[in-house]
């Protein structure tokens, strides 16, 4: 492991007159979620390997208001909003990269309406630019004898047509793969949209979640990728509630990218 | 002489009573909500992918290539059709057969979809009664679904087989000198007919039975599921268009929070011409979008919605499909109420009277319904427009969701962590 990579904090950076290149939102899951705080972890490193010009807002952080604004509450979600255009304006942000398909689509889609226009990149989409540059290179020994099933984020794939940058990620790490019967476009949702995180299920007869990672299972592959956090947790939790955390992991295309780096 | 007055009365009879039901929709469509509109090349191209070209019709392969031909061999018939009305009227015989190649085109083209229809609705037909296709039901489907389905394909069946019959007896009658070409009834009707016989009345009756059917069934359209023969094509026009993940602001919300957020402008008026919304979200007819209307009356229940619906799949109560077949019955029962009088109140509501709150908050809102929908029905934002209501007007989410309105508003974050942490999972880096 590379020692000590010190995170930039903007409100640090900018008081040094140092403006970087991109704002890297963590989001709520990203800075607090125990488990996504890895895939965070994980995909700083490869800024700094790529020696990509990065600061996250650190404290100054606050939620993009998706989960108020999906829930119906529009009135949080506008004050949310409008605060942190107010501080993305401050610091003269124009790039956002972010790990979270809700974060990312509510900048990119939904805040333009209320005066908030950024370039927003999702991380799948930034680390395909970083692996085809050359900047990123997996060993291609790591995951040769893996196999790797992608699940679509929702935010990510229908909601705004990005199916290709997370498998070109994974290709790079020159592991088998295999797809879902439900993929791409028709892909099953984990569970977890439209505030579900956030609330128990309505009664049925089984869990979204469940009925996912039954897929993900069947396709017998030894690594389930997901590029979401909320994907993450309804997967995670849906493996080991079929008691296959031994056999099977979940990982985020950046912690895959990182362990074929050796970082 | 006599045959253009009758045909005359018979045309007059069928436009009265389409008058008579557009007035009223368009009546029902004047209750609605502004939904506005631009990008007009954008929406051009996007009918001639998805309502013309079919294209995501084509996601259920073999079934959406049967419906294609339906819809490709409808476009052409439709020109003989009205090939039909001007004969009627004026008391001419094939008055567009001066176009020549074009007219080939059409009548060749027709003459063989009139056939692959016939063998299509039969399948159709098979299906909806021999066989159980799990996305024909659902709590929505009533009985009236089926008996729409089943009369509208045997209403088309029955165009068809008086079409084929028209043309095989044209054939015969004009054996040389016919107009237009019939790949499958020139060859059909020297099998069928003795040669030399008079098939003349034949073809009289196949003539009106066709030209009374479709009188017919233009009157009936409206009022079945079927509907959407004619809304369809608008609907794809009128989509919403950018990506599916875009809710729509809701502008009077923004309005408040700016005043709110700053004092400055708290005595600013509000946009000249802009009437307050009576209530923010949709908690009844008057309040969806007349897109959302039109997405009612162009939603033929085909069930593709709720076929790939999370959180139908796994038993929850929601059904896409059901929110728009009761957008289209609540418009029935309250809009003839509402056109008389504005503040009509019959003590329903669709949230509550026909959609439950269990059933808006099981979405996920992972847009596999409006990606599959063949009409661009978008189902999603309807949905969140309902939620918009039940949160903002009636105080009424999830007590679980109070939790995360209070945690955004008092950490920032949906969870219970402070600001202060948000640099935890640097540590160890």
């Amino acid at each position: 492991m590379s020692n000590s990579i010190q995170v930039p904090v903007l409100a640090e950076v900018a008081a040094k007159g140092e403006f970087p290149e991109y704002l890297f939102w963590v989001g709520c899951a990203g800075a607090f979620d125990e488990r996504y705080q890895k895939v965070t972890r994980a995909f700083v490193k490869l800024l700094h390997k790529a020696g990509v010009s990065y600061a996250v807002l650190g404290k100054e952080e606050t939620c993009t208001g998706d989960p108020a604004r999906r829930a119906g509450n529009e009135m949080l979600f506008q004050m949310q909003a409008l605060t942190v255009i107010e501080t993305l304006k401050a610091y003269e942000v124009k790039k956002v990269i972010t790990c979270c398909p809700h974060c990312y689509n509510v900048f990119k889609n939904e805040y333009p309406d209320l005066g908030g226009n950024y370039e927003v990149i999702h991380h799948s989409v930034f680390l395909r630019k970083l692996v085809n540059e050359g900047k990123l290179v997996a060993d291609p020994e790591i995951f040769s004898d893996k196999t790797i099933v992608f699940h679509d984020p929702c935010y990510l794939g229908r909601g705004n047509g990005e199916y290709e940058a997370p498998r070109a990620v994974i290709a790079s790490l020159r592991s088998k793969t295999k797809e879902m019967p439900r993929n791409m476009s028709k892909a099953l949702c984990c569970g977890a949209g439209g505030a579900q995180m956030f609330k128990e299920a309505e009664p049925g007869n089984k869990e979204v979640n469940a009925e996912r990672t039954e897929e993900a299972l069947a396709t017998k592959a030894d690594i389930v990728a997901t590029a979401c956090p909320f994907c993450m947790t309804m997967l995670t939790d849906g493996i080991k509630f079929r008691d296959k955390q031994d056999e099977v992991k979940n990982y985020d295309i950046a912690e895959l990218l990182v362990m074929a780096m050796g970082l | 002489m006599v045959k253009q007055i009758v045909f005359v009365l018979a045309l007059l009879i069928t436009l009265g009573i389409f008058g008579y039901t557009a007035r009223r929709i368009i009546g029902f469509f004047r209750l609605t909500r502004p939904f506005p509109l631009s990008q007009w090349k954008e929406r051009i191209l996007l009918t001639l992918e998805v309502a013309i070209g079919q294209s995501k019709i084509f996601r259920f392969p073999v079934i959406g290539f049967l419906h294609a031909l339906v819809f490709w061999g409808f476009l052409v018939i439709t020109l003989g059709s009205i090939e039909m009305v001007i004969d009627g009227v004026f008391g001419m015989e094939r008055s567009m057969s001066s176009t020549g190649r074009f007219y080939d085109f059409v009548m060749a083209s027709g003459d063989v979809m009139a056939y692959v229809i016939m063998i299509s609705i039969l399948i159709f037909m098979a299906r909806r009664l021999f066989f159980t296709i799990k996305r024909f039901y659902g709590v929505e489907m009533q009985k009236k679904s089926k008996q729409d389905a089943i009369v509208a394909l045997s209403f088309i069946f029955l165009l068809m087989v008086s079409l084929a019959g028209i043309n095989l007896t044209y054939v015969h009658q004009h054996a040389e000198n016919y107009k237009g070409i019939y790949p499958v009834s020139a060859g059909l009707s020297e099998t069928l007919f003795t040669p030399g016989s008079n098939q003349f009345v034949l073809h009289e009756i196949s003539w009106w039975v066709h030209i009374l059917l479709i009188f017919a069934f233009a009157n009936v359209l409206p009022y079945s599921k079927h509907f959407h023969v004619f809304t369809s094509v608008p609907n794809v026009f009128f989509s919403r268009l950018g990506p599916l993940g875009y809710l729509p602001n809701m502008e009077s919300v923004t309005r408040e929070v700016k005043l709110m957020m700053n004092p400055e402008t708290a005595f600013a008026a509000a946009p000249a011409g802009e009437a307050p919304p009576s209530r923010f979200g949709v908690k009844d007819v008057e309040d969806v979008t007349w897109k959302n209307y039109l997405d009612s009356l162009a939603c033929t229940e085909c069930g593709r919605c709720t076929s790939v619906c999370p959180a139908n799949i796994t038993g929850k109560l929601l059904s896409p499909r059901k929110i728009f077949v009761d957008l289209r019955a609540r418009m029935k029962e309250k809009g003839p109420g509402l056109v008389k009088d504005k503040s009509f109140d019959d003590g329903k509501a669709l949230i509550g009277s026909y959609i439950s709150a269990e059933e808006l908050w099981a979405c996920t809102t992972c847009n596999a319904c409006a990606q599959e929908c063949p009409v661009n029905i978008n189902h999603p934002s309807l949905i969140l427009d309902m939620r918009r209501y039940l949160v903002m007007e009636e105080a009424a989410a999830p007590a679980s969701l109070n939790t995360m309105f209070a945690n955004i508003e008092n950490n920032g974050a949906p969870w219970q962590y402070p600001a202060e942490d948000r640099l935890k999972w640097t540590e160890g880096l």
